[in-house]
């Protein structure tokens, strides 16, 4: 058994620092690179890509990312593991195998994991008795049944546990928890009990904190932000784990950013609900546990952790279509910025309501204002302040009268208050909205696979 | 005295449905001791007045000298449904640090 393996975060979510996974492997020695692409929405817009080309539905940076990277892998050792496989893992295993061969390495052995994607059984699942119960409303799905994108299970460390076990080099599953890729490596490299719910929390609470990305590392720090060093070159975090369960978060010296006590803190609150139920497949995780000791710069201990047994449901993650939506935005400058933009607001309102338009909601935001903060925005006073972003968004069931919405923003300019610009996009146009719904499954009730592709 | 949070506590903040999750973490024991005291759930419910429409939750991480809040019916429908600038609520844990309280 080793003594420790070094667990390496290389994206946050897809559209994260493209470089990122490279310098991770280039920079220092990791034993595995884990990479969380998949968003709540992502399963929407992956499934969307498949729907028209059987070929597509999964993360396409990645065999690009694999050309730069895999004779590094293979040169150091390295593990990859990722979730970006999407709707279709078999596309993106194929992809990889592609590239790999290409760079004449023929021994690469790829693993998928999959089974997780439920669209096509949803009415089976329905007449088993579990009507997929939204968690926040109670509704049963089948009142969105028909308007479905996409269904995915959350599946675990298990799955990629056993594809490691049988001698995979990389992984790639479709929706797995963001925290079960780097809980896996633990468990394979360790020989951990699955049973041994502390070191089932300890790996996971590592993962929470490698999820994402550089937020645990220096980036999005409400801290004393000024302090973190060289931001253009931030180290991604890296988790340096033990048997024992005692992990330590860094990142690779060479690189910008910053792990202390303060960063790793926020990303542990990041996105809970009550910590002492942190619930994944894996275990029920007790953040109320975590110690946090500063051993050396860039260097957190992560220790003491426990949890309890996992629940008999797996997480599902569905989504579905749910109308229109468009965005329409205007500039106001000195003087009176936020006067016109409100004059500009009023008008807007008045030939909408004129045209009997059909929205479920109008929202107007002040950018530079009150966008982000609402009524605790504090008064301004308009000699100070050198321009107003208009922001007006709708959403409706009807596309024509979110179309027409958007043939209404550019005529202000002409027809409505003075020293006004910044329309150089065209009309808005509109763009379907994608509502999420998330259930619980029994966990009898689905399989995960794995397949191998050596 | 009057202090602003800011001076004694940082933070995160992130989406979980139409509910935002604050996470507010103090910088030392002595902080930790105010924020346990003066953010209660009343209290950044009242803050949040016209932000939050829903109950607002409290769990506390002493061990990180932490306290994690669950704001409900905050987002306008959700991260995907929200026609809100931020719709993922990153900005509310800044927003819940301009607090001023009396020390």
């Amino acid at each position: 058994m080793k003594e420790k393996i070094r667990i390496a975060s290389g994206q946050g979510f897809w559209g994260d620092l493209i470089d990122a996974p490279f310098t991770q492997v280039s920079e220092g020695q990791i034993d595995y690179l884990v990479m969380d692409y998949l968003a709540e929405v992502t399963m929407s817009i992956l499934q969307k890509q498949k729907n028209k080309n059987p070929k597509f539905g999964y993360a396409r940076d990645i065999p690009e990312l694999m050309q730069r990277i895999l004779p590094i892998c293979k040169a150091k050792n390295i593990k990859v593991i990722t979730n970006g496989g999407g709707v279709n893992p078999e596309a993106c295993a194929e992809a990889v195998l592609d590239v790999a061969k290409n760079l004449d390495i023929n021994d690469l052995k790829v693993a998928i994991v999959v089974g997780d994607n439920i669209k096509d059984r949803i009415d089976e699942i329905i007449a088993s008795g579990c009507e997929l119960n939204n968690m926040e409303t109670g509704e049963s799905v089948i009142s969105v049944k028909d308007n479905l994108l996409s269904a995915n299970v959350y599946f675990g460390a298990m799955p990629i546990v056993e594809a490691l076990r049988k001698g995979a080099d990389i992984v790639i599953t479709g929706r797995t928890t963001d925290t079960g890729l780097t809980l896996a490596p633990m468990i394979y490299e360790f020989g951990w009990d699955e049973k041994d719910y502390n070191l089932m929390s300890a790996g996971t609470i590592a993962g929470h904190i490698l999820e994402c990305g550089g937020q645990a590392s220096g980036g999005n720090f409400l801290g004393n932000w000024q302090s973190v060093p060289d931001l253009a070159n931030i180290g991604f975090p890296i988790a340096e784990a033990f048997p024992n369960g005692e992990v330590i978060i860094t990142k690779h010296e060479t690189l910008g950013g910053k792990v202390s006590f303060e960063t790793v803190a926020e990303q542990l609150v990041y996105e809970i609900g009550d910590p002492k139920k942190y619930i994944t497949p894996d275990c029920v995780a007790d953040f109320t546990s975590i110690k946090l000791e500063e051993v050396a710069p860039n260097r957190v201990k992560v220790f003491g952790i426990t949890g309890t047994h996992a629940t008999d449901t797996y997480k599902v993650s569905c989504s579905y279509a749910s109308g229109f939506s468009s965005v329409g935005t205007l500039t106001y400058s000195y003087p009176q910025a936020l006067t016109k933009a409100k004059a500009a607001d009023k008008i807007l309102r008045a030939r909408l309501e004129k045209l009997n338009l059909k929205f479920d909601e109008i929202r107007t935001e002040f950018v530079g204002y009150n966008a982000c903060h609402g009524p605790l925005a504090e008064e301004i006073d308009e000699d100070k302040i050198n321009e107003i972003v208009l922001r007006v968004a709708v959403r409706g069931s009807e596309y024509e009268s979110i179309e027409r919405f958007g043939k209404e923003i550019a005529p202000l300019i002409l027809t409505g208050p003075p020293s006004v610009t910044g329309f150089a996009g065209g009309r808005p146009k509109p763009s379907e909205v994608v509502a999420y719904w998330p259930a619980l499954i029994p966990k009898n009730l689905v399989q995960p696979k794995v397949k191998l592709f050596f | 005295m009057k202090i602003k949070l800011l001076d004694i506590a940082h933070g995160r903040s992130g989406d979980k449905g139409d509910a935002a999750n604050v996470g507010i973490i103090a910088y030392d024991d002595k902080g930790f001791e105010i924020i346990k005291k003066h953010l209660t759930e009343d209290a950044v419910r009242k803050h949040f007045e016209g932000i939050c429409f829903g109950k607002v939750e409290r769990f506390e991480l002493p061990n990180i000298r932490a306290l994690n809040f669950l704001l409900h019916n905050t987002l306008g429908g959700g991260g995907t449904v929200s026609l809100k600038h931020d719709a993922q609520g990153k900005t509310l844990a800044a927003a819940l640090l301009r607090m001023e309280i009396e020390v």
